[in-house]
């Protein structure tokens, strides 16, 4: 008998020839080639169900209305750039609260922390990955906006700026620990060419260790965007739900309404099949959207450096 | 800084001494710059200890047997937790019922099948954009697949559905990684005695990887147990106390119920919000921890 696919690492050298057809292994190797597909099917699944009842909404909706400035669900009105703009303005708010913690985090973990700090820190870390969106938002309801309104004297705590904070946390894990698996994966050679020459150990840092895993680290802030972007409950509950167009320097500290929390606010009271509901999936493809870019943008960062850290190390 | 002939004929007295002149402004940069990088770290770490902190300190008071074994009595507002704690064990075990098979089978796929060429390229193309999908896309397409279009309703079934796949990413990485890490020889041998290729795997290969596998899927069911957005339309009930008797039930969650109780019942008592914060995080918390103990003590055992 012949391995159905006939191209393994083990199948060749297995001793099979000479017995009959082995109809179990053959079924099984079927199935587990399905399930190795099966990630391909579901981002085809995940596209094709969201332009399914997203596209309609770009013949049922005017294009000059649909990415206008006014979003009114209930007098017709879909225009999703004052969403787009309190993505942006939320996620530009966390990414400038997360990137330098993240990155300043990961090189004292990888870098600089004694053993027993590392395996303090890391877990830690770990542990905010874990909690839950909805439990930081439940927090900056109850402590984060109560406080950030007395003190920037605001008429409400509900703002992008606290949607900033929150999302800032929940980017924190994902930015430190790729940035920090670039930073060990910097060979030490590096490392101790750059302290014989006579380099600090900051020196060293900073001008060879971090450059040499800058790569690593630009993934780590764009997966740590796309965590943000898309993140819908915390958001939701602290951004103060207005849906106004958020493109002056005061809009951090006023209430917005990112794309996320629209679609969670707001597609539990629409009738399926109506046109609020096609542009509510309309911009769940946006979202898909950006999420493939960056992720792909991401992933490509990192095969270029692998390619490039190949070329000179061989 | 002398050069290189200085070095190495007086290695100590030459450049040490233009290395010293130089390094009083050097070595305060230095500290300044790792006084910055703790700060950073601390910036990180406190909040998170103060957030546990403050909600175990809150909700502690809260949590006695009859919230956590009553239900939900005048508008939640009295009374227990039971079916949002039982609801989002339910979901769990769902989630991982679908995504534990279908994630580890891709896996094995990836790590002692596939060869590299497009297609496999593709896969992980495709693994790396499920892992970036937001929550709330996969609610929207669990709402299009699982419940209008396979008219699983709101249900049990739909959200564990809509979760699994949202985990998957998870499992299958972690799972490839712990398979790729089993020795080689571990297959030749195998294989040597006259294990088919199935057989080698099930016996020899996935044996020797659970550890890694386990830990991988503890962390994706983590991140379901805690997700609210994917739930919302598919399988989430806002109010239902008594406990679901079918898949095709919807449930109250843990995740849910604290957003709903948080955000939408009015004259809520905070002591109940932070009761089921507390009981929320506890549950994910449990889950983080047994990962960590898993890993470290396979590390520890590991005879390769």
């Amino acid at each position: 008998m012949k391995d159905p696919d006939g191209k393994s690492t083990l199948g060749d050298r297995a001793p099979e020839a000479g017995r009959r057809f082995n109809w179990g292994e053959a079924i099984i190797t079927r199935l587990i080639q399905l399930s190795g597909y099966s990630a391909i099917v579901f981002v085809g699944l995940i596209f094709l169900f969201l332009v399914r009842q997203g596209a309609p909404a770009l013949f049922e909706t005017p294009l000059a209305e649909l990415f206008g400035t006014r979003w009114y669900p209930i007098e017709g009105y879909f225009g999703v750039l004052p969403l787009l703009t309190g993505s942006l303005i939320v996620t530009v708010g966390a990414m400038a609260i997360a990137v330098p913690l993240g990155i300043g985090t990961a090189m004292f973990i990888s870098e600089i922390a004694p053993r027993w700090v590392r395996e303090i820190l890391k877990p830690l870390v770990e542990l905010l990955g874990g909690l839950p969106s909805v439990v930081l938002g439940f927090l900056g309801i109850l402590v984060l906006s109560p406080y950030l309104r007395l003190f920037l004297d605001l008429p409400t705590g509900l703002t992008a700026l606290a949607g900033s904070i929150l999302l800032g946390g929940i980017a924190l894990p994902t930015i430190v620990s790729i940035a920090e698996d670039a930073l060990d994966a910097v060979p030490r050679a590096y490392r101790d060419a750059a302290l014989a020459v006579g380099a600090t150990p900051w020196q060293t840092m900073w001008g060879v260790t971090l450059p040499a895993a800058r790569s690593g680290v630009l993934t780590a802030v764009l997966l740590g965007m796309g965590r943000a972007v898309g993140e819908t409950m915390a958001v939701m509950m602290v951004t103060g739900n207005a849906p106004v167009l958020a493109v002056r320097l005061s809009s951090i500290v006023s209430p917005v309404r990112t794309m996320t929390a629209t679609i969670a606010a707001e597609m539990g009271e629409v009738a399926s099949g109506s046109p609020h509901y096609h542009v509510l999936f309309f911009i769940g493809m946006l979202l898909f959207v950006i999420s493939l870019v960056v992720n792909v943008i991401a992933s490509a960062v990192v095969f270029r450096q692998r390619s490039r850290s190949e070329r000179i190390l061989s | 800084m002398s050069g290189p002939a200085s070095r190495t004929t007086a290695p100590e007295s030459n450049a040490g001494r233009s290395f010293r002149a130089g390094s009083v402004q050097r070595r305060l940069v230095q500290r300044i710059g790792f006084g910055v990088l703790s700060l950073t770290a601390l910036a990180t770490v406190v909040p998170i200890t103060m957030v546990v902190g403050y909600i175990v300190q809150q909700g502690g008071s809260a949590v006695s047997w009859e919230f956590l074994s009553g239900l939900p009595r005048d508008g939640m507002r009295q009374g227990g937790i039971l079916p949002a704690i039982v609801g989002t064990f339910l979901l769990t075990l769902g989630t991982a019922v679908f995504s534990v098979p279908l994630g580890v089978a891709a896996a094995v796929y990836l790590a002692e099948y596939a060869q590299e060429n497009t297609l496999t390229r593709l896969i992980r193309v495709a693994i790396i954009n499920l892992a970036g999908i937001p929550s709330v896309v996969y609610g929207l397409f669990g709402l299009g697949l699982f419940v209008l279009f396979l008219r699983f309703g709101t249900s049990i079934l739909s959200a564990s559905l809509t979760l699994s796949i949202m985990t998957l990413p998870v499992i299958i990485s972690a799972a490839e990684e712990a398979l790729r890490a089993v020795p080689q020889s571990f297959r030749t041998v195998s294989v040597s005695l006259g294990g088919t290729r199935w057989q080698t795997i099930w016996r020899i290969v996935l044996p020797q990887a659970v550890p890694g596998i386990l830990t991988g899927v503890i962390l994706g069911l983590e991140r379901a147990a805690g997700e609210t957005a994917p739930i919302l339309f598919t399988g989430a009930a806002f109010f239902l106390p008594r406990l679901p008797n079918s898949p095709l039930d919807a449930t109250m969650a843990l995740p849910y119920h604290l957003f709903v109780i948080s955000t939408q019942v009015p004259g809520m008592p905070v002591q109940i919000q932070y009761g089921t914060a507390l009981v929320l995080i506890v549950f994910v918390l449990s889950m983080n921890l047994a990962a960590t103990v898993i890993r470290s003590r396979a590390r520890a055992r590991r005879q390769w």
